[in-house]
């Protein structure tokens, strides 16, 4: 069993916790995921690594509540205990010293996009940040990106904070202005998609993290996979980054949704608690 | 005594019900079957079911029991050379090793020698109540990777024989292709637990949620104190076809549609966080022991046509004959000489068919089958809506990839010695279907079998020259 030892909520929807598990947080990198199952029923629920404290021993989750699992998830409190909770897994961020990078985090995506940054950061790289979200609501760790960042800029769609707009708008602007060495962009897939577009004329390279339905996360099932340079890749041992101008959109979205159905019947039950027999 | 030619028969579920759950098929032997078919055993003196045996269960001595009616003694008897004889019982292809290699088999049945090993190992389990006996720790200890079958048999024989051990397994349960792969309808997953907590009660540490590769290297575990290793991590690494359309939506590997049942209880959905999507027309594409499987569950699942593709004719069907028998019997259909070249899909992704192209048998290959040749313009497109590729799964990547200079083939097995399991590497020994590919659970357990004795004999010699 592994403890939530803190919670934080964002947002009604966004939540954080830190995980007691030390065996993950011995070895684990920026750029890797855990898969974690809360109880005997329950999904192995992937996320990508927000935080980690290798002496406390313990593992930062952000998480948006999208579905029937992680609503269930963002119900439980500190105290309470996950039943599973497996990691670190997939391949690390190749940090190196690029030069000058960006890094590009959107909704959630700012979770996964931290330790990154500062990886390349501690790297010795010149780290520009953006990070946006839809509304200042889901925006999140504002202060902490800009900690670990030489520039940092902020984007909401509704314009509620920073500056109005999506954080491709920033990015545009910062490689028509200088030249940039690498970029790394997270978040939902047609953000990721963006990113890849705006970077791909001018040729920078842009790794993008995928995060696509798993069951096993250890290269068994073969769920994950997606297209990348025309060539099958399983996200969980090959990934989860992936060169985005090589990333076959239309597919990662359409297999996205292949469990849309599934998910509102799981929802339904989960509205009225279950066990009444209605559906 | 006349000899009973037949076998005595396997009382099972009637196929039109079975198909509507997944309660087990085959029912096992009361205890009246299992004495009558005791009786056809003629105890021979020099078995040679036993040399079929790739654990060498002393046979004729387990059925002798039998016909004493000492069900108790016939189980010791098994577990002294077999940890999990209620799975074995199960799931051995006996046709191929034991009963192959019976006299009685020669003028008619062989004798079900398999029915006999589920016989006693069930009634061991419901009548034998007595834990085991402990051994106490000779202080060392080996960590084993993986707990499938190889990984389980070689721990508990290093258990008995003294030695620590702590087996790691990535999943949340142990059990490996046991409990992810093997329908319930086949192996009831509470059968597997049963002999997991056997080995528990041995003594045997199993760490779940422990990746190998990940968590820890094979070199950190033994930096870190444990005197030699086993790997018994599996073929977990699906195969595809690389056709076109081979992830549209509804492709699915036939590792991920029977965990998704299996491991996560998808039928139960949304009892069951996990669904588990089946069409109304299912095509399986192989036709080994997994597509049986798989095209066992999705009928289960309420598809209404499963077929299984495959590009040979039935006699050259790879699966246990019982598993194809039962198959049949409960609807799925054969569409044989038969390959998909590629799955057609919607504007949305998916699945809306599969473009097949037919075989004929030509010369024998190198397997010493007869090799399937295309039919040049015999193209036809199935009507399915879902395809599950069940072709045959690959070495899983994730320790042979991060163990430093540990020496692997082509393809990503590792390279083990048959005899002994030892891989290139000191005090890291290799078995089951990560050295040899794909293979049964009885080989596995095999291999298992004979690390652990090299195990014991490399670490009393590193005792000794120390």
């Amino acid at each position: 069993m592994y403890q939530i030892v803190r919670k934080k909520v964002f947002s009604p929807t966004l939540k954080l916790m830190d995980v007691q598990a030390p065996d993950v947080a011995r070895n684990v990198k920026a750029g890797q995921f855990v898969i974690l199952r809360m109880d005997e029923m329950g999904e192995r629920i992937p996320l990508t690594v927000a935080d980690y404290d290798r002496e406390a021993g313990t593992i930062t989750i952000i998480f948006q509540e999208v579905g029937y699992s992680t609503m269930a998830l963002g119900k439980l409190e500190a105290g309470d205990y996950l039943l599973d909770f497996v990691g670190p897994l997939g391949e690390p961020t190749d940090v190196q010293n690029f030069g000058k990078v960006v890094c590009v985090g959107g909704g959630v995506g700012i979770a996964p996009i931290f330790p990154i940054a500062r990886a390349l950061k501690e790297a010795g790289n010149e780290v520009i940040s953006i990070i946006g979200a839809r509304n200042k609501d889901l925006l999140f760790w504002e202060e902490e990106m800009r900690a670990v960042s030489d520039r940092l800029y902020v984007a909401t769609d509704d314009g509620s904070y920073g500056r109005q707009g999506f954080v491709t708008d920033i990015l545009k602007e910062i490689i028509e202005q200088e030249k940039v060495d690498r970029v790394w962009g997270i978040g939902p897939l047609v953000m990721m998609r963006a990113v890849s577009e705006v970077t791909r004329p001018s040729g920078i390279k842009t790794i993008v993290s995928m995060n696509p339905i798993m069951v096993d996360g250890t290269g068994m099932c073969g769920a994950c996979r997606i297209s990348v340079g025309n060539e099958t890749k399983f996200a969980c041992v090959d990934g989860p980054e992936f060169d985005g101008h090589l990333v076959d959109w239309q597919l990662a979205i359409r297999r996205s949704q292949m469990y849309k159905d599934e998910e509102k019947r799981a929802m339904a039950k989960g509205q009225c608690g279950g066990g009444c027999g209605c559906h | 005594m006349p000899l009973i030619k037949d076998k005595t028969p396997m009382p099972a579920q009637d196929a039109k019900a079975r198909i509507k759950n997944f309660n087990e098929v085959a029912l096992g032997y009361s205890e009246e079957d299992a004495l009558k078919e005791a009786e056809r055993c003629i105890q021979c003196k020099k078995p040679g079911c036993r040399q079929g045996c790739p654990v060498q269960v002393n046979i004729p001595e387990f059925i002798a029991r039998i016909k004493e009616k000492d069900f108790i003694g016939a189980a010791n008897s098994i577990k002294e050379y077999n940890n999990l004889p209620a799975i074995c019982g199960r799931v051995c292809p006996q046709e191929n090793q034991c009963e192959k290699y019976c006299v009685v088999g020669k003028k008619g049945d062989p004798v079900a020698i398999g029915r006999l090993e589920r016989f006693v190992a069930d009634y061991a389990m419901a009548n034998d109540s007595a834990k085991p006996q402990r051994i106490p720790s000779n202080g060392k200890k080996v960590a084993v990777v993986g707990s499938g079958p190889a990984g389980l048999t070689c721990a508990a024989d290093l258990r008995k024989m003294g030695y620590e051990v702590t087996v790691f397994e990535a999943l949340h349960v142990p059990g490996g292709v046991l409990m992810y792969g093997i329908p319930e309808f086949r192996l009831p997953k509470a059968v597997v637990q049963k002999e997991i907590d056997t080995l528990r009660d041995l003594g045997v540490e199993i760490k779940v949620n422990s990746v190998i590769g990940k968590i820890e290297t094979v070199n950190q575990l033994l930096e870190q104190g444990y005197d030699a290793v086993f790997i018994g991590t599996g073929a977990g690494l699906p195969y595809f076809m690389n056709i076109p359309g081979e992830n549209y939506n509804g492709v699915y590997s036939a590792n991920e549609f029977l965990t998704r049942v299996n491991l996560m209880k998808g039928y139960l959905f949304p009892e069951y966080a996990t669904p588990v999507k089946v069409g109304r027309r299912v095509a399986v594409c192989g036709a080994g022991n997994v597509a049986m499987d798989a095209a066992r569950t999705a009928l289960r699942l309420g598809a209404e046509e499963v077929y299984i593709v495959y590009r040979r004719s039935k006699a050259e069907i790879p699966a246990r004959h019982e598993e194809l028998e039962h198959a049949l019997e409960e609807g799925v259909q054969l569409v044989l000489l038969t390959s998909p070249v590629e799955i057609l899909g919607n504007e949305e992704g998916w699945v809306t068919g599969m473009k097949c192209i037919r075989y004929e048998l030509g010369e024998p290959d190198e397997s010493g089958r007869r090799k399937p040749i295309p039919v040049e313009g015999s193209e036809f497109v199935m009507d399915v809506d879902t395809v599950i590729m069940a072709i045959g799964q690959g070495p899983n990547p994730l320790v042979p990839t991060t163990t430093e200079g540990l020496a692997t083939t082509k393809r990503g097995n590792i390279v083990a010695d048959e005899e002994t399991g030892q891989t290139s590497l000191e005090g890291v020994f290799a078995g089951g279907d990560i050295v040899t590919g794909a293979a049964t659970v009885i080989l596995a357990m095999g291999a298992g079998k004979k690390a652990a004795q090299a195990i014991d004999a490399y670490l009393k010699q590193k005792s000794n020259g120390n």
